[in-house]
């Protein structure tokens, strides 16, 4: 069992770290603007040197798009990602120590964004905001941090009656001061082994708002190539193929780290 | 009879909170949007010089202060009036219910769908845990979350609908409608297939991990010991004494997914061109008809509060030990 998981956080920390390679390298791998048009359109994938997996009806290399690509997916995942985990961290934490009325309040809110659709939520702001990343990032972290609020909450609930706690009261630390410094770094732990899945779940909104037309019409996303091949569906299915696979790709490589770390922390915990 | 009675009038209250709050928020998000009816309503027709403006928004009530605009804004809510939407030239609340019957057809398809034959491999996974067949399914699983819906769904008109032709390439009746009523449910089934699979085997693999992890749990209980001591048919502890319990947080899930499942239906249905809400969403977000996005983002509000109370009341009847006092599982498996 250990052996197999351990294996799968492998294969997928090598793949994302390629991944990154390919985001951090997109100049000059595929130098220039990825939407130019640079040749024929719609040459078949392994025909021509020039563009390995071809290119598209408006002779756009794929290539090209599925290296640049790869910056949009990772950047807009890891920062909504990250954004989601700061606010849930922040939420659950003050809810969690202060309690009574602030905490009463604070799940309720933390309940009502849980209840609403959340993707439905992601649509409507970028419609009403503008579809520039920004909003997206901002879009998939607003729908995506309750999660981490309950699971900090917990966390803090169940320790915030230690000793060590007590502790800091008596020595005359302010609540939040014990909340966020003494409290904190035991609770976050367990977010740990959110951090795949919120990841994971960051890229594929994102590719589904960038599918539905709702990205930055100037920059190539993964989601706005398979939009775009939808088109030629019947006669060039790779236009489709490609880029869906690269967000399985690294959809799939994210959470098998994810997996692998909450994994290793629970044995740790257990141990 | 009584103790669900209770359940459901305390769910009902602690759902006040949480349409009230979402209400705010999408009131909040349509005075951020900026741009408000009479300028998408102007978009539409054609222009109009300022004072024929000026003149509308006092007509709609729209010049007043934030407070005043907002207590509208409720007041409209409670009397069902979501606005008029510009892009299907109808009531919104209109525009939504034709909508609904498609949608709630085939999110409840494809939650049955999905929760079904994920608890089947996750139970089998738990059975034969750590062979092949528990590694092909786990792996598998996880390869179905990370596919994004739309690429699953445009993969299986390719192979489906235009290699094999089995299915239709969309839509959620042919147009030519069979006169009897039952090849017309069937008509519609078969053009149900492919979107209720592709939106069920993206929400899958939820439901194999949780069972598989909750039947292993249940495994190493002692009841299951005592039911083995007792000389029990396998297949008797299996069901009965393995499946049983686990499958009360899988219950729950279903409840949780809910919301996720709707907006799963946005890609699904636009890909498969569906007539539902999902497509709805889509037409309203690409044209920017915000009082039928706010309709719809309220509606698919209500829609889960709905599916989690039915997920409660089934809980209920399901677990003998829960009191109305319970505090359900939250959001993590």
């Amino acid at each position: 069992m250990m052996r197999r998981w351990s294996l799968g956080g492998a294969i997928g920390a090598a793949v994302l770290a390629l991944l990154v390679l390919v985001a951090i390298a997109a100049p000059w791998l595929a130098p220039g603007d990825p939407l130019d048009i640079v040749g024929r359109p719609l040459l078949p994938p392994f025909t021509d040197p020039r563009f390995p997996l071809g290119t598209d009806q408006l002779g756009r290399n794929v290539f090209a798009g599925l290296v640049h690509g790869t910056r949009v997916s990772l950047l807009v995942g890891l920062t909504a990602a990250a954004a989601a985990i700061g606010v849930g961290i922040l939420v659950g934490t003050i809810a969690g120590f202060l309690g009574g009325w602030t905490d009463e309040g604070l799940m309720r809110v933390t309940e009502a964004f849980q209840t609403i659709p959340t993707f439905l939520l992601a649509l409507a702001m970028v419609s009403a905001l503008g579809a520039s990343t920004v909003n997206v990032v901002l879009a998939i972290a607003i729908s995506s941090w309750p999660a981490t609020a309950r699971l900090v909450r917990a966390e803090i609930l169940s320790l915030k009656s230690r000793d060590y706690v007590d502790a800091a009261r008596l020595a005359g630390m302010s609540r939040l001061g014990i909340a966020f410094r003494e409290v904190l770094p035991g609770a976050v732990q367990p977010v740990l082994a959110l951090i795949g899945i919120t990841v994971g779940v960051a890229i594929l909104v994102e590719s589904s708002l960038a599918f539905l037309g709702l990205s930055d019409p100037n920059q190539v996303s993964w989601g706005g190539m398979v939009a775009n091949g939808r088109a030629v569906l019947r006669s060039a299915p790779y236009l489709v193929a490609i880029p869906g696979a690269a967000v399985a790709v690294a959809v799939l490589s994210v959470s098998l780290v994810g997996d692998a770390m909450g994994r290793r922390l629970l044995v740790s915990r257990e141990g | 009879m009584g103790r669900t009675w209770t359940l459901i009038r305390r769910r009902l209250l602690q759902a006040i909170p949480v349409i009230l709050i979402v209400s705010i928020g999408i009131f909040g998000l349509l005075e951020l949007a900026g741009g408000d009816a009479v300028d998408a309503y102007l978009a539409v027709t054609g222009g109009g010089d300022p004072a024929f403006a000026e003149r509308l928004r006092q007509q709609w009530g729209l010049d007043a202060g934030l407070g005043v605009r907002f207590l509208a804004y409720v007041e409209s809510l409670v009397t069902l009036d979501f606005g008029w939407s510009v892009v299907m030239s109808k009531p919104v609340s209109v525009a939504i219910l034709e909508r609904l019957p498609n949608t709630a057809l085939m999110m409840g398809a494809a939650i049955a769908f999905s929760a079904c034959l994920g608890t089947l491999l996750g139970g089998i996974a738990a059975l034969r845990k750590g062979t092949a067949a528990d590694a092909g399914i786990t792996v598998g699983a996880l390869i179905l979350n990370a596919m994004p819906s739309f690429w699953i769904g445009l993969i299986a008109i390719v192979v489906f609908a235009v290699k094999l032709a089995w299915f239709p390439l969309g839509g959620i009746a042919s147009f030519d409608r069979p006169d009897l009523a039952i090849s017309r449910v069937i008509d519609v089934a078969w053009h149900l297939v492919l979107p209720v699979t592709v939106l069920g085997l993206a929400y899958m693999a939820l439901y194999v991990r949780l069972m598989r992890s909750a039947m292993i749990e249940t495994a190493a209980s002692d009841w299951v010991r005592a039911a083995r001591a007792r000389g029990l048919p396998r297949s008797r502890i299996v069901r009965r004494h393995m499946a049983r319990p686990a499958l009360l947080p899988v219950v729950t899930m279903l409840g949780l997914q809910a919301g996720n499942l709707l907006g799963g239906s946005v890609v699904v249905e636009t890909v498969f061109a569906i007539p539902g809400l999902g497509s709805l969403a889509y037409d309203a977000v690409s044209q920017r008809d915000l009082p039928l996005i706010a309709g719809i983002l309220l509606v698919g509000t209500l829609m889960v509060i709905v599916v989690n109370l039915l997920v409660d009341i089934t809980y209920a009847r399901l677990d003998p030990r829960v009191t109305d006092d319970r505090v359900r599982a939250g959001g993590s498996p």
